[in-house]
């Protein structure tokens, strides 16, 4: 039996129906159809979170300008503090509130009278404390179950204040996972941010869409595109700003990294604002090249591809060395992957230019297209677990609608292999034989660890200390253990010395204590006294 | 850094601004892994699941497993019913654990799910357990859901057969798995038999040895638990978090008990032992002796760096109350000295030790933020910072040396295997405070003033 057989067998009949769909193996010249985005199984120690997380610790928190108040007992607001490392930088003019932690901090009377009052109280001494331009409103679980209407307290305060205010119905039981919360989140960024800013386009201008700046990803990409000669009108949304973001419409061009974060901005950009996107990947120095001649070919202008070739040879000398001796410790290992909903992908061709091949992979809340390519998306239903995360529709604006590229050299560049509104997912780049699991859990991840054996471990806080306890070398990459940024040349080169560093440190060696390794000598030496 | 906390003190009565509590069900989990072959259950939405697991293996840099009911919107509606017999009936299928531990979220007590209830109907197995505590988000801090959870064991499981074990029955408080071992090395030194409810060494500090176990050595067994009822007496350690639990095994079966402070500093450590010593009526033993002598010796050296020296004291109430215990006992100045759990007896406590040692001018406050406390700083600052990492932000806006003394810990290493109760434990701290205000000498005095000896 292979692994996955042998794992899956291991489970109730009820459990095992259910997982089956889950947990494939990749066959060669199979269509590899993978179920995802359904509901958790209680009780199976999965490794997911929830609608709060994806809409207010993902999307809307890393805002640097925005006061995002959490409306709720004091626990999510605690947890989602300074924990995600999206890093921001403040300036004279714009406020940073990564900082802070702002909570209504429910109390039992909130739940019994309602927390509305309170949510307006708090709102009044946000704006008196700290003057900002925008705040949000994040809704907990609690929040939904009595009836408080945030939407309606938004809106008057708005009035009220003369700043924006946005209210977020992400409470924690909607939808399966943090998805529907990137989707709410998005919503309420198009419905009430995206366009309203009055800025003149530039040239060359781009927004770097589900780029959340962790360990400083986001500036070492910027800094590279900066160095080609494009500018980046705004950053959904690490180090992102409500005020950069309200005039991201006026750009040519969103490069997605993050797929399943926030392709539905990029989606209803195109459609009401006439924005083209196109996946790019910028982990790995293969995929950051691909994604910066793409980009080329799309603003088809000879000096920005000179540019763009120029800034390549030179970034990817400057890191050679590196990589090569990392890859001399690093080839020919193998490695397991599960991360949120995008990075599992991303990282396998990272890993693949350090010789190490990918053998389990999966996400915790990616979406069919996310492992299989968006061409599925007409083919997958909606379940009554996600059907009430509300989906908006957006129409031509006529005023701010224009078209950048014609259908036709859409279409050109698409053939050329330019990903123009699409992309292919996981699947694309895996290896044949490898085993991919959705939802992961505990018991799967103790399970193929044994019979997969890998020599390294990509996932989060929650099992990183269980695989390392099990001899298995285990880097976060989520939070990047505390180091990055890994994007880019010089990330690629970060995450080299660190990976390589994870398998090498001298603690792997003397894991076996010596009296467990060795007989017991008996006996007396030189004449000393035995002990 | 924190460039926007004004000087200006303004009154608040709805925003919470950095807040220096969780809630509760992060305390029960907490709870929960102190016993042994448990694995803790969330019963609400996994959101609250995985963040709690998140910030104990944070703090411990070691594995915090639990699982959830995962609820989903129909759950939420409807109630949660079917997914807890799920779970429960997953959890022995897939996990054997040899008890699961449920606590509630702000959802499950929301909408009124009766746990008892759902216990009752789920189909357990022979010889395993399923305990519940409710643990409302919206009442209290994790401190309340730690002190619901150890209450929720002992509501379950202690039975008094009328037939006394001899043993003392020890509540720790919430301290690391470090401050239980000490207690522990004190009362085996002492002679004492005892059940400590919980006890989370040998979990949530297990050794690396190359093989995962899900359930570690350590823990309460459940053995244990159940013949807690037959104990001697029993020992609260900490007011604010003991006393409850203490007061459900009173109640249930009848096992008499004392409070006392966390064991932190001398006097504090001092009525520990003399609390153990009346329960086994042995001579203390010179070990202990040596060590309390050790103690004062190091105090005595070293008062000219710490007296008067004034301190910022932040955290969980029972801790912050030992720690400022101990300050006034080194002649320091505990100016400000604030928890985020609410309650009066806090504000009380650390007022009369304010009496007693007669300081002016210090603050307490219970069911206040780091915001609040930042504020304080700005218009009069202090020598040193005392409590966990959230502090080390305004640390550093306001240049002040921080010593990192409680939870949550998650930007260093290693503290949680070290104690701070007991006499090992205040000499831990006092050489982490006097690091931390000597090193600040060597950096900012004049070349002419630096010292080699000190």
């Amino acid at each position: 039996m292979d692994p996955r057989d042998i794992v899956l067998d291991k489970y109730s009949s009820k459990v095992y129906k259910n997982r089956k769909e889950h947990v494939i193996t990749i066959n060669e010249g199979e269509p590899n159809v993978i179920q995802a985005d359904t509901r958790t199984v209680p009780g199976i120690m999965t490794n997911r979170g929830c609608c709060y997380a994806g809409c207010k610790g993902v999307v809307i928190g890393p805002l640097k300008d925005v006061a995002t108040i959490t409306h709720g007992p004091i626990g999510c607001g605690f947890y989602s503090w300074g924990t995600r490392r999206n890093k921001a930088k403040g300036d004279e003019n714009t406020k940073a509130f990564g900082e802070y932690c702002l909570s209504t901090d429910m109390q039992e009377t909130d739940i019994v009278f309602g927390g509305e009052k309170k949510l307006k109280q708090a709102i009044k001494e946000a704006v008196e404390i700290f003057h900002p331009e925008c705040i949000a409103i994040a809704s907990t679980c609690p929040v939904g179950l009595i009836g408080d209407d945030i939407h309606a307290i938004a809106a008057e305060a708005e009035e009220l204040y003369g700043i924006k205010v946005l209210a977020f119905s992400c409470e924690g039981y909607k939808g399966v996972s943090q998805s529907g919360g990137h989707h709410i989140a998005n919503n309420g960024l198009m419905k009430n941010v995206i366009g309203t800013g009055d800025a003149e386009p530039i040239k060359y201008s781009v927004n770097l869409l589900g780029e959340y700046n962790i360990g400083g990803d986001g500036w070492e990409t910027e800094r590279i595109l900066k160095r080609i000669g494009y500018h980046v009108v705004s950053v959904m949304t690490g180090d992102g700003s409500y005020d950069a973001i309200k005039n991201s419409h006026t750009a040519d061009l969103n490069l997605v990294q993050c797929h399943r974060s926030i392709n539905y901005i990029a989606e209803m950009m195109k459609t009401k604002y006439g924005v083209d996107w196109m996946k790019i990947n910028f982990i790995g120095p293969e995929a950051t090249k691909k994604s910066l001649r793409d980009m080329a070919r799309y603003f088809n202008d000879p000096e920005l591809s000179r540019r763009t070739e120029a800034v390549i040879a030179e970034e990817e000398a400057a890191i050679a060395e590196g990589m090569a001796s990392c890859k001399a410790v690093l080839a020919g290992k193998t490695a397991a992957i599960y991360v949120g909903g995008s990075r599992s992908h991303h990282y396998i061709n990272l890993l693949k230019s350090l010789g190490v091949e990918v053998v389990l992979a999966g996400y915790e809340f990616g979406h069919r297209d996310d492992y299989e390519g968006r061409e599925v998306l007409d083919t997958i239903k909606k379940d009554a677990d996600s059907k009430n995360i509300e989906s908006i529709t957006v129409t031509k604006d006529p005023d701010h609608y224009k078209e950048r590229l014609s259908e036709q050299e859409l279409m050109a560049l698409r053939a050329a292999g330019v990903p123009m509104e699409e992309y292919s997912g996981m699947w694309e780049d895996i290896m044949d034989g490898a085993i991919i699991t959705d939802d992961y859990n505990h018991f799967e991840t103790e399970e193929f660890l044994k019979y997969l054996k890998p020599d390294i471990f990509f996932s989060g806080i929650k099992d990183k200390f269980v695989i390392q306890r099990s001899g298995v070398a285990s880097r976060q990459l989520h939070s990047y253990d505390y180091a990055g940024p890994y994007a880019g040349f010089k990330g690629a080169l970060n995450f080299a010395n660190d990976v390589a560093m994870a398998i090498t440190v001298p603690v792997w060696d003397m894991v076996q204590a010596p009296w467990k390794k060795e007989p017991l000598l008996e006996g007396s030496l030189g004449g000393m006294e035995s002990c | 850094m924190l460039n926007l906390t004004p000087k200006e003190v303004s009154k608040r009565s709805a925003l919470r601004i950095n807040p220096l509590r969780t809630c509760q069900p992060v305390g029960a989990m907490y709870a929960a892994l102190g016993v042994h072959g448990c694995l803790p259950h969330s019963h609400g939405s996994q959101g609250c699941c995985s963040y709690h697991r998140t910030f104990l293996t944070r703090h411990f840099k070691d594995p915090a497993i639990a699982s959830s009911s995962s609820f989903t919107e129909g759950a939420s509606v409807f109630g949660g019913g079917a997914n807890l017999k799920t779970a429960v009936r997953n959890i022995f299928d897939i996990y054997d654990p040899e008890i699961i531990a449920v606590h509630t979220t702000c959802l499950s007590e929301t909408i009124g799910d009766d746990l008892t209830g759902y216990i009752q109907d789920a189909k357990i197995t022979e010889g395993k357990y399923v305990v519940h505590t409710n643990t409302p988000s919206y009442v209290g801090s994790h401190i309340t859901g730690y002190a619901n959870m150890i209450s929720g064991f002992i509501k379950y499981l202690s039975e008094s057969t009328g037939d006394k074990n001899g043993k003392l029955a020890v509540f720790p408080g919430f301290v690391n798995p470090g401050d239980m071992r000490e207690m522990k090395r004190i009362m085996t030194l002492m002679g004492i038999p005892f059940t400590m409810l919980p006890d989370s060494s040998g979990v949530m500090d297990s050794p690396m040895t190359g093989t995962y176990e899900m359930f570690p050595r350590g823990g309460t067994t459940v053995a244990e638990i159940i013949d807690l009822g037959n104990c001697q007496s029993a020992l609260a350690l900490g007011e604010m978090t003991s006393e409850a639990p203490a007061e459900t095994l009173e109640k249930k079966c009848k096992v008499p008990y004392q409070t006392l402070p966390l064991p932190i500093g001398v006097e504090s450590t001092d009525a520990f032992i003399m609390a153990l010593n009346h329960f086994c009526k042995e001579e203390v033993p010179y070990a202990l002796e040596e060590e309390r002598g050790q103690l004062l010796d190091i105090m005595l050296d070293s008062s000219q760096y710490s007296h008067e020296k004034t301190a910022a004291i932040f955290g969980d109430p029972d801790t912050v109350l030992g720690i400022t215990q101990f300050v006034l006992e080194m002649g320091m100045i505990p100016k400000y000295v604030v928890t985020g759990t609410p309650g009066s007896t806090f504000d009380k406590r650390v007022t009369e030790l304010f009496e007693k040692y007669q300081v002016e001018g210090c603050v307490v406050k219970s069911a206040s933020d780091l915001f609040e406390l930042h504020q304080w700083i700005k218009n009069d600052p202090v020598d040193v910072m005392i409590g966990g990492t959230y502090g080390k932000a305004v640390a550093r806006a306001e240049d002040i040396p921080l010593v990192r003394a409680g939870f949550p810990i998650i930007d260093r290493y290693v503290h949680s295997y070290l104690p701070i109760v007991g006499y090992k434990g205040a000499m831990r701290l006092i050489e982490l405070i006097l690091t931390a205000i000597m090193d600040r000498q060597d950096r900012d005095c004049a070349d002419e003033d630096f010292e080699i000896v000190m």
